[in-house]
């Protein structure tokens, strides 16, 4: 295959890692497929969009939309779940109504019409990528993936908090009987995750664009990406999300009848079959 | 690995057959009334509520008796819908072959949905449908020389003498009440009291010695052929069938009809889909805000009432009489 | 504004009823409102152009004081959420709890042929400026469905496929949303560009919504054509002419938008990579025909913003259905007159300038504009009209009879003439 499509696979991939990267730490640690990750993306993308447009400053409308959409979610962990504690099927119902009511409201607040984030001029235009003119932005995509995804390493493997949030993956009584106080740590994954979403709906918001169904679609790909590379896992997210997006770029080039099914398809037999995915583990 | 059986409702105590009875006939005899009391776009509001408690009530077969809650069970519906249009617009069948075309492939559908799904329970249970019945539902759409694409299929399918709101809504009725008290017996059945004991502890039943595996295949696939029945009754109401039909969001809806009623109660099927369509009908005459209301309902039932109307209403008479 | 202010308002706008002089039966019967549905995506993906709908629809009623031949216009607005079932539920509402007259509106295809099948049964009629399904006024067309002030899939872009020609392009792809609008829009264009001489190399059909079109891109740069007929929508148009430009293809390989791709509802919120790009369509908002430009300037004191094709349509409808009722003289009721007249009035005061009048298939013909997307002096983006081809009908210049025999646009039947 092409170079060029190559890069427009990988670009992709690497967004769906920033979502999929904290819907990953969500599922692991909490157990709570957060149905409303999509619905994150979106308004961190809107709230971004907004300051971007605004100030005129890429950078500043990262930092707001990963601090906006992490107040909103750590607002829906204390506000919302922790009412319904140790009852998984009740959390993802709940997750369903809040991404119902995050869309209605993005829709009262920005309206259906289209908007796509302004890029920054040091990111515009193209460059020679191995003979292939490449547009710089995706690349910059790109670079923030792997960025994240080394931060995130870091974080997991190196610091305490990390230790933490692995062992709760693992066990999580475990690590409550040991005098943690879990719900903390709880709290902290789920703001991050949302900071994450927040983050890729502003760098997804500049070449995709956003609009009201936006975020049932990248819900869907973040779906079908964790669990191919398994719950809780840092590099099962990353595979996971290479994989999604490298299959559905080449499945609309080579087979744009079997859109879905390229990557349901995947979904659907892992769960059947390894439903802990790639690199998921036992709890 | 599976996770624990995940159940929203608590144990409840079942009614006795003689009162369950004396409901039906209750609500039998206010259904017949119906068309008496209201005019002509409630009656097939009600006509509405009837095919879609039908919905929910075979979720309920899962998500409450066999404690695995689908997200795929509209998908099942919709492609009934699609077999009975596309049989008689498209095929040229009778309209009986195309209506036994539809409840067939719905309950083949169900059937192999259950072959891959039944080794999960849970969480994952639920993502699992969800894909398959995301598959369902790409199929649908892309598939346009069959299922007409994002057009769907049209068609003017019910017969004359069925042609106006009451007769149909009649029609409906019996059908309903019919089906009910059949998805009643089967869950009331030893076969019903196994998959509850599977839901309960799936471990145990494993050990007195019961195929686990081939009670959830057959309820999953009953519980689809439930579900076929309401979509072909679905396709004389509308005439029409597009890919909305089989999307997530009929899968979800119905969920939340079968919760909002009371999962594990089977006549919480009717409520919910009685409470979620009028809702729906009330709440659009004044706001276009019916998502957030959706939603919102959603966040409710979850926090204060995971066990539904019925569920609540039991547990007060339980609590009641002791 | 929601749908009960806009009926409060409509009450308020109305004068006294100040008929005289009429026997007292007919005069009661006329002074009932005449009761119109309107329906319009208002959540969903379409959820902008849904308001823009409802606005147009406002405006013009609001322009003639809420009232027509003696008779109060009462507007019920109903959201179809994009979604088919949704939109048969609703209109069995209007029709059958509402008891409206007439239907108006839907955006999305499916929603306008589920609804059309529908009163196919009952006899309402129902009017559809923005439903461009080719078949509701061709070889599936429906007594009491009309499709005032709107044009078919297919009409706008056969003009395009000659514009083509003409600028001299040899090869050309297309490249389209994978739905029957965009089917016919293609077929439209293929089959003028064949015709003439043309050759298709390659058609790309994408699923609606898709977020990253780069796969398509990266093809048609490859593969050495002129121009490539670009049938996009919404956030996919879009997406696509960001991406265009962001991928430097702009000015390398020469575009020819359908109309929907260039609308106000796209254009307005995007910048230099929509400069200079050409569609065709019957309704350019930089139109210098003085009714166009009151239109516009009305429209955007109004709503501040210009006009698309959503709110010009259910404008212009409006206007049209209005100038029938009051050739009935507001004798709504009887609907074999009222779609008599509708079908036999020339629409003289319309914002397009020209009298518009329908073909006896139900379906208006236009001067269609070449347009390009320019510059407003003060910044704005708008379409300015650079060449027309007059009088253009659903059939171009093909014999409807002989046309209609040939299949529908397909995915399959393109119209492309075999060399």
């Amino acid at each position: 295959m092409s170079l060029f499509q190559l890069l427009n696979g990988l670009t992709f991939s690497a967004l769906l890692f920033l979502v999929a990267s904290g819907f990953t730490l969500i599922f692991g640690l909490l157990r709570i497929v957060n149905l409303a990750h999509g619905a994150l993306y979106l308004i961190g993308g809107y709230a971004g969009y907004t300051i971007a447009v605004k100030t005129g400053s890429f950078l500043l409308a990262g930092l707001a939309a990963m601090a906006f959409v992490a107040l909103l979610g750590g607002a829906l962990e204390q506000g919302l779940l922790r009412f319904v504690r140790a009852a998984e099927l009740r959390q993802v119902l709940l997750t369903l109504g809040v991404a119902f009511v995050l869309n209605d409201m993005a829709l009262v607040v920005w309206g259906g019409d289209s908007f796509t984030v302004p890029i920054p001029s040091a990111l515009q235009g193209a460059v020679s990528v191995a003979g292939v003119i490449y547009p710089k932005y995706r690349l910059f995509v790109l670079l923030v993936g792997v960025l994240v995804f080394m931060f995130l390493w870091f974080l997991l493997n190196r610091t305490r908090l990390g230790a933490l949030i692995r062992a709760g993956v693992d066990d999580v009584e475990m690590v409550e009987a040991s005098g943690i106080n879990i719900r903390r740590i709880f709290l902290t994954t789920f703001v991050l995750g949302s900071a994450l979403a927040g983050l890729a709906g502003l760098m997804g918001g500049a070449f995709l664009s956003l609009y009201p169904s936006a975020d049932a679609e990248i819900l869907t790909f973040s779906l079908a990406t964790v669990v191919i590379g398994g719950r809780g896992s840092l590099e099962g997210a990353a595979v996971g999300s290479l994989l999604v997006g490298l299959l559905n770029n080449f499945g609309q080039v080579l087979f744009p009848e079997l859109a879905y099914f390229v990557i349901f398809g995947p979904m659907a037999l892992l769960l059947a079959f390894r439903p802990l995915g790639l690199f998921g583990r036992t709890a | 690995m599976s996770g624990a059986p995940m159940k929203i409702d608590a144990q409840l105590p079942t009614a006795s057959p003689a009162n369950g009875w004396i409901v039906l006939l209750g609500v039998l005899a206010v259904g017949l009334a119906l068309p008496a009391l209201v005019s002509g776009y409630y009656v097939s509001l009600g006509t509405q509520v009837l095919i879609f408690s039908l919905l929910a009530m075979s979720i309920d077969i899962m998500a409450g008796y066999a404690g695995r809650t689908p997200l795929c069970h509209g998908a099942i519906f919709g492609v009934s819908t699609y077999a009975v249009l596309y049989g008689v617009s498209v095929a040229g069948f009778p309209l009986v072959t195309a209506i036994a075309l539809g409840i067939a492939a719905a309950t083949c559908v169900a059937a192999i949905f259950a072959l891959l799904a039944i080794r999960t329970s849970g969480v994952y249970f639920l993502l699992l449908t969800l894909a398959l019945g995301m598959i369902i539902w790409g199929i649908c759409l892309r598939w346009t020389r069959v299922t007409g694409g994002e057009n769907g299929i049209r068609g003017d399918i019910r017969p004359a003498f069925l042609g106006g709101n009451v007769p149909f809504y009649y029609a409906v009725l019996g059908l309903a009440a019919v089906l009910a008290v059949v998805m009643w017996r089967f869950v009331s059945s030893p076969f019903g009291m196994s998959l509850k004991g599977i839901r309960d502890s799936e471990g145990r039943m494993q050990s007195l010695g019961y195929n686990t595996n081939l009670h959830l295949f057959l309820g999953f696939t009953m519980s689809g052929f439930f579900a076929g029945v309401a979509g072909a009754a679905y396709a004389l109401f509308n005439n029409f069938v597009s890919p909305s039909t089989v999307a997530l969001t009929q899968s979800v809806e119905g969920l939340l009809m079968a919760i909002v009623g009371g999962v594990g109660t089977l006549w919480g099927g009717l409520i919910g889909a009685a409470a979620i369509i009028l809702l729906e009908n009330i709440v659009s005459t004044y706001t276009e805000r019916w998502p957030t209301v959706l939603g919102l309902t959603f966040i409710f039932i979850m926090i204060f009432a995971p066990e539904g109307v019925l569920g609540k209403l039991r547990a007060v008479l339980t609590r009641f009489r002791n | 504004m929601d749908r009960r202010t806009f009926l409060r308002n409509s009450a308020l706008a109305v004068a006294g009823s100040g008929i005289a002089a009429e026997p007292w039966r007919i005069a009661a019967a006329q002074a009932t409102p005449i009761k119109i549905g309107l329906m319009a995506p208002l959540t969903g993906v379409v959820a902008a152009g849904g308001k823009e709908v409802v606005e147009g629809f406002q405006m013009f009623w609001d322009s003639v004081g809420g009232e027509i031949a003696g008779r109060k216009i009462e507007v019920t607005v109903e959201d179809d959420a994009a979604n088919p079932d949704t939109a048969l539920q609703k209109a069995r509402r209007l029709v059958e709890q509402a008891n409206v007259h007439f239907l108006f509106g839907n955006i999305l295809a499916n929603t306008g042929l589920a609804v059309a099948n529908y009163v196919k049964g009952n006899g309402t009629p129902y009017f559809i400026p923005v439903i461009a399904a080719d078949d509701l006024t061709q070889r599936a067309r429906i007594p009491n469905v009309v499709r005032v002030a709107g044009y078919s899939a297919s009409q706008t872009p056969r003009p395009a496929g000659d514009y083509a020609l003409k600028q001299g392009y040899k090869k050309a792809a297309t490249i389209s949303q994978d739905y029957s609008f965009g089917h016919e829009q293609c077929g439209g264009f293929c089959q003028t560009f064949t015709e003439g001489g043309g050759q298709i190399v390659q058609q790309f059909w994408h699923p609606l919504n898709t977020a990253d079109l780069s796969p398509y891109l990266g093809q048609i740069a490859n593969l050495g054509v002129d121009a490539v007929f670009v049938m996009e929508t919404g956030a996919d148009a879009s997406r696509f002419i960001q991406q265009w430009s962001n991928f430097g293809l702009k000015g390398k390989i020469q575009l020819v938008m359908c109309q929907n791709a260039t609308d106000q509802s796209v254009i307005r919120t995007l910048g230099a990579e929509a400069e200079g790009l050409v569609s065709c369509a019957h309704f350019a908002e930089g139109s210098p025909e003085p009714s166009t430009q009151k239109f516009v300037a009305d429209y955007e004191k109004r709503y501040s913003k210009l006009p698309s094709i959503y709110g010009f349509s259910h404008f212009s409808g409006a206007m049209w259905v209005a100038e029938a009722i009051k050739k009935v003289n507001g004798k709504v009721e009887d609907r074999e007159a009222l779609l008599t007249a509708v079908r036999s009035i020339e629409l003289s005061n319309s914002p397009l300038g020209k009298t518009v009048k329908l073909d006896p298939y139900g379906n208006p013909i236009y001067d269609i504009f070449v347009r390009k997307v320019a510059r407003r002096s003060d910044g704005k983006l708008w379409n300015v009209p650079v060449s027309t081809y007059p009088s253009v009908s659903q059939f171009w210049k093909y014999d409807p009879e002989t046309y209609m025999k040939q299949p529908s646009y397909s995915r399959d039947f393109q119209g492309i003439k075999k060399t």
